[in-house]
């Protein structure tokens, strides 16, 4: 016999579900395909528009579109264009991996102080208000004059100011979900605290960290070229904020070499901000209708 | 009469409260025997779910402890046992389903893998074994179309699938004894029968010692061998199912039974008012007074039972903690 019940429901992960909330969002996925090609030309351009940026390849301050060079060139007659699509590896970089050391070190502190509470707890959260009051810009910036201004140096900084926020939210999603019935199933199941903390709790507490991590690599990004904008930036690769910087003094006499960047800044955040916005409402079940 | 399985001695838990120590369980002694049913009834906030969490070592951290007494399974003190001996029984020797279906599976992972993940946990299978073996164990559950369904997610699942699911992961490693904490309270009644029916036959069948904890008294006397009433944290009665209810000795026992509905032949029939147990459970801090506490709500109540705490009158296998057993 044949019972309703021996039809099976067509099998979607949480995850296809996801992607399906997220197609439904019109300006995330155009804010997607945005930063998908910005990256494409991160990692193509090089190639296709060869060259040294940082090559004089004509008289400075010539004004974009003239003699062959879309962008114009800067103050030291090096081609914009080619400036602007190196720079968008080196800021595409610093963004992700200032996000991906956020990340490490705000899930590892939220995942302990929610999971084990009393003075574990005590212990890490005094730590993170510390980091949290610290003012931001003025504590990078200390560290990157101290330890020098490598790629790296302003990569670590940048995640070391910005970990707080997600060590917070990561707890707070510990400490709701570990009173859930099925993580108090899995322990009647004998599992061990690490296997319950990373693969029963922490899976389900990814969503609102993976929005926060999304929204992250923007603000890197901000935050690298203001860094840069301050001159703390490695002189030796072209960010795009790095290319403001050494034009800034030019700002009247030659707006677009400070605009053309700016507006490459500008229009990378806001794709990845409708990304993130895209993301909360694939992965937030309160806004998830059926 | 064979070994217990599980045998808990005066067991004593407190809970900390803002005006001090309560016992929530106080000098509690079972025996579970080898395959047999034993039923926990009470209303809520009797202790029936302490219990279960303390024989599995899950009392909530820092609030409840166990005080006193020993839990003996197999001879060895599971109150005394560390994290790690307490993990090795945990889902392999003692397993536990609880009263939420909807909520007791994780969201992220198929039901496979839940079921598979158990059995190379406690088991050490392999991947593909585990599960090979999760598939069988759905069929077990008598959940149709095992092979297609163990890849899908919790919520394409309905609540007695799921709780049938819960079952197949509890009895996955073949345990001595299976915890049902109010398996049935959130499924519907069809589904209910269902479930009940499904927990006695697997138990026949793997030899399985099954705990029910259950406020539903039907269910009790179809499935269980043995009962304990369980009234504000003590033993109120105890006793192999079939005496206790034809001839209960404890006047809480007696209410519990008289609560049950019964049917109508005639619906057009003058219908006589339902039967409750008046009163409510007392308060907490007063867990350990020296005195009877259904007291307040037994119409047999006298001085004697308001001043101090009923012994245990043992009638064949029956025992009851009442001052007035012998003339219910």
């Amino acid at each position: 016999m044949k019972m309703i019940e021996d039809i099976p429901p067509k099998a979607r992960s949480p995850f296809s579900e996801a992607f399906e909330m997220f197609r439904r969002n019109h300006a995330a996925v155009i804010g997607l395909v945005i930063l998908l090609s910005i990256i494409a030309i991160a990692v193509i351009g090089p190639m296709v528009y060869p060259g040294d940026p940082f090559d004089m390849v004509w008289i400075p301050f010539t004004p974009p579109g003239e003699q062959g060079y879309l962008m114009g060139t800067d103050y030291l007659g090096r081609d914009l264009l080619s400036l602007l699509i190196h720079g968008a590896k080196v800021s595409l970089t610093i963004g992700i991996s200032a996000a991906v050391v956020t990340v490490t070190i705000g899930i590892t502190v939220g995942a302990l102080a929610g999971f084990y509470r009393g003075w574990v707890e005590e212990v890490l959260m005094r730590l993170t208000e510390f980091f949290q009051v610290l003012p931001t810009l003025l504590f990078s910036m200390v560290i990157v004059s101290l330890f020098g201004a490598s790629l790296m140096m302003i990569t670590l900084a940048i995640g070391l100011v910005s970990w707080p926020a997600v060590a917070r939210i990561t707890r707070a999603e510990f400490m709701r979900i570990r009173e859930l019935e099925y993580v108090t199933a899995a322990r009647a199941g004998g599992v061990k605290n690490g296997r319950l903390i990373f693969s029963v709790i922490l899976p389900n507490a990814l969503p609102p960290i993976i929005v926060q991590a999304a929204l992250m690599v923007g603000s890197a990004i901000l935050f690298e070229a203001g860094l840069s904008f301050l001159g703390l930036t490695d002189p030796n690769v072209a960010s795009w904020g790095q290319i403001i910087g050494s034009n800034r003094e030019y700002i009247l006499d030659a707006s677009y070499t400070v605009t053309v960047p700016g507006v490459a800044i500008f229009i990378t955040v806001l794709a990845i901000s409708l990304v993130g916005d895209g993301l909360n409402d694939a992965l937030n079940p309160k806004l998830r209708q059926r | 009469m064979t070994e217990p399985l599980l045998k808990i001695e005066n067991l004593r838990i407190e809970l900390a409260l803002r005006s001090g120590q309560a016992p929530v369980i106080d000098d509690l002694s079972l025996e579970l025997r080898p395959g047999e049913t034993l039923s926990f009834v009470g209303e809520s906030g009797c202790g029936k779910s302490m219990t279960a969490l303390a024989i599995m070592g899950l009392l909530p951290e820092k609030v409840g402890s166990i005080a006193g007494g020993r839990i003996l399974f197999d001879g060895r003190d599971m109150a005394q046992m560390n994290d790690a001996q307490l993990r090795s029984i945990r889902g392999n020797e003692i397993s536990m389903i609880f009263q939420e279906p909807m909520t007791s599976l994780n969201p992220v992972y198929t039901v496979g893998e839940q079921i598979a993940e158990v059995l190379r946990r406690h088991k050490g299978m392999s991947k593909q074994a585990a599960w090979a073996r999760a598939i069988e164990l759905l069929d077990a559950v008598r959940i149709p179309n095992a092979k297609s369904r163990v890849s899908d997610y919790p919520h394409q699942m309905s609540g007695g699938q799921r709780q049938r699911v819960m079952i197949a992961i509890a009895l996955a490693c073949a345990p001595k004894i299976l915890i049902a904490d109010e398996p049935t309270t959130a499924l519907d009644v069809t589904v209910q029968a269902q479930i009940f029916d499904l927990l006695r036959d697997l138990g026949r069948e793997t030899g399985t010692a099954i705990i029910l904890i259950t406020h539903d008294m039907g269910a009790v006397s179809e499935m269980a061998d043995r009962m304990v009433v369980m009234y504000a944290g003590r033993k109120a009665e105890d006793g192999p199912v079939a005496p206790v209810i034809s001839h209960p000795r404890h006047p809480y026992t007696k209410g519990l039974i008289s609560c049950v509905p019964h049917l109508l032949a005639k619906l057009t029939e003058q219908r006589p008012d339902l039967t409750e147990v008046p009163g409510i459970v007392p308060a907490l801090a007063s867990f350990g007074a020296d005195a009877c506490l259904f007291a307040s709500r037994c119409d047999m109540a006298d001085d004697k039972c308001r001043s101090s705490r009923p012994p245990e009158v043992a009638f064949g296998e029956q025992h009851s903690a009442c001052w007035k057993a012998d003339q219910l």
